[in-house]
């Protein structure tokens, strides 16, 4: 089953192995040695500069952990902060899970293969840290569990491994941020994301990207669901980038699962954005829906997203709609698979600029042409999430009206 | 008082409008008939100031304010609204902040939905998949909200079932201060006729709105040009009796 040879093996043969997508990031000029930090307590994250918080905040980090059911800190290669409130979930560093619990292997590369690419080979082979968030059979959570992973050394190639299991009839939702330090500029981000939802259970995952300008991000993320799970995948992304490059998958294995995926990307000057979403509908009843929305400043920015519908019965979405405000690109690639018959899939793309027509509108209700364009982006840019529990909802609102203040 | 002198539009190279004429004093409801395609709306678009109704000639006068060249939003903050015939839908923007976006403050949305029937429209996105009636009952609580002193209305009726026909027309009377004066007040209602500020100019094809808005005047828009001006129950009994052109030809 569990085989760190035939790992190690397959990873080193995959070292040198390009992505399919995106542009080729030269990992051998980055550093992945482990940069020591000191172990926070919580009242010392509290205590960390203003500076670094906000940049925290804005990955929806909250240092106070207020409405937080537990946190999991990494800062560069190390954990320096790990707890969970929460009755009947463990968060838990994945290195250390993997040496205390058997049960851990049995998700371990279980999804994302390991020689996928050059990516997946190197987050095997320098493995630096990551999470294992855990929700026990038929427990609830309702405040989310943060999960940070923070970037402060200059040039480094940050590897993490995050496991994210909700057992059979849980609910769990995970807000996690990734960003860097102020004063930093170039580095890898290289996420390995393996999410397993099992029979009737609920899981929301939000992801809060917040970069620096020379950053190259390689997320590589799969998710399997059984029987009546529901996985809810939530993206954000408006901060300047260098590239990032993901195509998050997700299987649809039971009867009667669903999957969502909400993305919202603000693409700046010199960005290059490469991102996917694909849904394998296996059986009977399965719904997929997919919504991107993203934004053009100045950057490319690629879209692509792929619905395969293989059982009779499914039901699936795809929506994707761009804008372009000030230059860029917008290239935007929905793909649909029907492999049987009764299947219904449908897609909606359209790439456009802000219309005239409703700017003129709101301006004849006593407001600016600035602000009605900058209402119309903010309606543009909040997508209706479903299935989010309120306060987490208010959380992506915040995110996004924080974002956009900067980006517009 | 809303004065337009000699005003000649033009819309993507087409001269809509010619030689407009017409005076809206403070109080006063006027109606516009005309077939499709007389210019009607263009003429609303171009009070309210939208930018692809080119003004070629003449003069708009708002509370003795030019305003033939000035923005939309100057001319909202002036104190002009429309309700629109077919408005675009805004996505992602609610209902609920349109209507704070109006009142240009945070209101109880609830409370001035209430009246309209439209609590259970609030969360929705701005027009988006609104049936006729719906969007004249968000245009209507919209324009509440911005309480503007001239307002004009492009076809308040149509869409709208016989049930809320009642509702919208009196909603109309009620802002255009044109109900019937209640008793009770301390004012005789002479005074309270005289003190009324708000002006109207409503477009309709159908006269339902007569039913409910007792008008002042009444005008028929036809071929771009304002013509026969008058009591606008006469007005329509002529329209409908002998049509349009018929109808125009006795001030001609």
């Amino acid at each position: 089953m569990y085989s760190l040879e035939e790992l190690e093996q397959k990873a080193r043969q995959a070292v040198d192995k390009k992505a399919t997508f995106g542009d080729d990031v030269d990992l051998d000029s980055f550093d992945r040695s482990f940069v020591p930090h000191k172990y926070l307590a919580e009242e010392e994250i509290c205590a960390i500069p203003q500076e670094e918080q906000q940049r925290l905040i804005m990955s929806g980090l909250d240092v106070t952990d207020a409405g937080r059911g537990g946190t999991y800190f990494q800062k560069d290669t190390t954990v320096v902060h790990c707890h969970s409130d929460e009755e009947g979930i463990e968060v838990m560093p994945v290195t250390e899970a993997l040496k205390k619990h058997d049960w851990v292997k049995e998700y371990f590369w279980k999804l994302v293969p390991v020689d996928q690419d050059k990516y997946t080979a190197s987050a095997f082979l320098d493995l630096h840290d990551g999470y294992v968030i855990r929700a026990l059979p038929g427990s609830k959570s309702i405040y989310p569990i943060q999960a940070c992973l923070y970037l402060d050394k200059e040039n480094l190639q940050q590897n993490v491994h995050n496991l994210i299991i909700a057992e059979e009839g849980s609910e769990l939702h995970i807000i996690t941020g990734c960003a860097t330090s102020p004063h930093m500029k170039r580095g890898v981000h290289v996420g390995i994301s393996e999410f397993f939802v099992k029979k009737g259970a609920k899981l929301s995952f939000t992801m809060i990207h917040n970069w620096a300008e020379e950053m190259s991000v390689r997320p590589r993320s799969v998710a399997r669901v059984e029987e009546g799970g529901v996985f809810i995948n939530n993206y954000i992304c408006m901060k300047p980038v260098r590239s990032i490059q993901m195509y998050p998958t997700t299987h649809l294995v039971g009867d009667n699962a669903a999957a969502m995926f909400y993305s919202v990307i603000v693409g700046n000057p010199g960005s290059y954005l490469d991102i996917g979403g694909r849904i394998y509908l296996k059986n009977r009843g399965c719904r997929a829906e997919i919504v991107q929305r993203s934004i053009s400043n100045g950057a490319h920015i690629i879209n692509r997203g792929h619905l395969i519908g293989e059982a009779p019965d499914i039901k699936a979405h795809l929506e994707c709609k761009g804008l372009l405000l000030s230059g860029g690109i917008i290239d935007s690639i929905p793909q649909l698979e029907g492999h049987v018959e009764g299947v219904d899939m449908s897609h909606e793309a359209a790439v456009g600029k802000v219309a005239q027509e409703e700017i003129n509108y709101l301006m004849s209700r006593g407001i600016t042409e600035e602000e009605a364009t900058s209402t119309i982006v903010r309606g543009f840019l909040s997508v209706d999430i479903k299935g989010l529990p309120a306060p987490l909802k208010q959380e992506i609102d915040r995110a996004i009206d924080r974002s956009n203040k900067d980006a517009i | 008082m809303l004065i337009i002198e000699d005003l000649q539009v033009e819309l993507a190279g087409r001269m809509l409008l010619k030689d407009i004429d017409l005076e809206i004093r403070p109080g006063e409801t006027h109606v516009l008939f005309g077939p499709n395609g007389s210019g009607k709306t263009s003429l609303l678009m171009t009070i309210m100031g939208y930018p692809q109704y080119v003004v070629r000639k003449g003069k708009i006068t708002f509370k003795g304010t030019d305003i033939t060249h000035a923005p939309l939003n100057e001319r909202a903050a002036l104190g002009i609204g429309m309700s629109y015939q077919r408005p675009p839908t805004i996505n992602g923007l609610k209902t609920r902040q349109m209507i704070d976006i109006c009142a240009r403050r945070k209101v109880d949305a609830e409370e001035m939905a209430r009246s309209l029937n439209f609590e259970d429209f609030l969360d929705r996105d701005v027009n988006a998949g609104f049936s006729g009636g719906e969007i004249k009952r968000s245009e209507l609580l919209q324009l509440k909200a911005q309480d503007p002193d001239l307002m004009l209305f492009d076809e308040p009726e149509s869409g709208v079932d016989i049930e809320n026909m009642a509702l919208i027309g009196n909603t109309i009377a009620q802002v255009l201060q044109k109900e019937s004066p209640k008793a009770g007040n301390a004012k005789p209602v002479a005074r309270q006729w005289k003190e009324r500020t708000k002006m109207g100019l409503i477009i309709t094809h159908t006269g339902y709105i007569l039913d409910y808005v007792p008008a002042d005047k009444g005008q028929v828009l036809y071929n771009g040009v304002l013509a026969c001006a008058g009591n606008p129950r006469e007005i329509f009994q002529c329209i409908g009796r002998l049509g349009y052109e018929e109808c125009v030809k006795c001030t001609v």
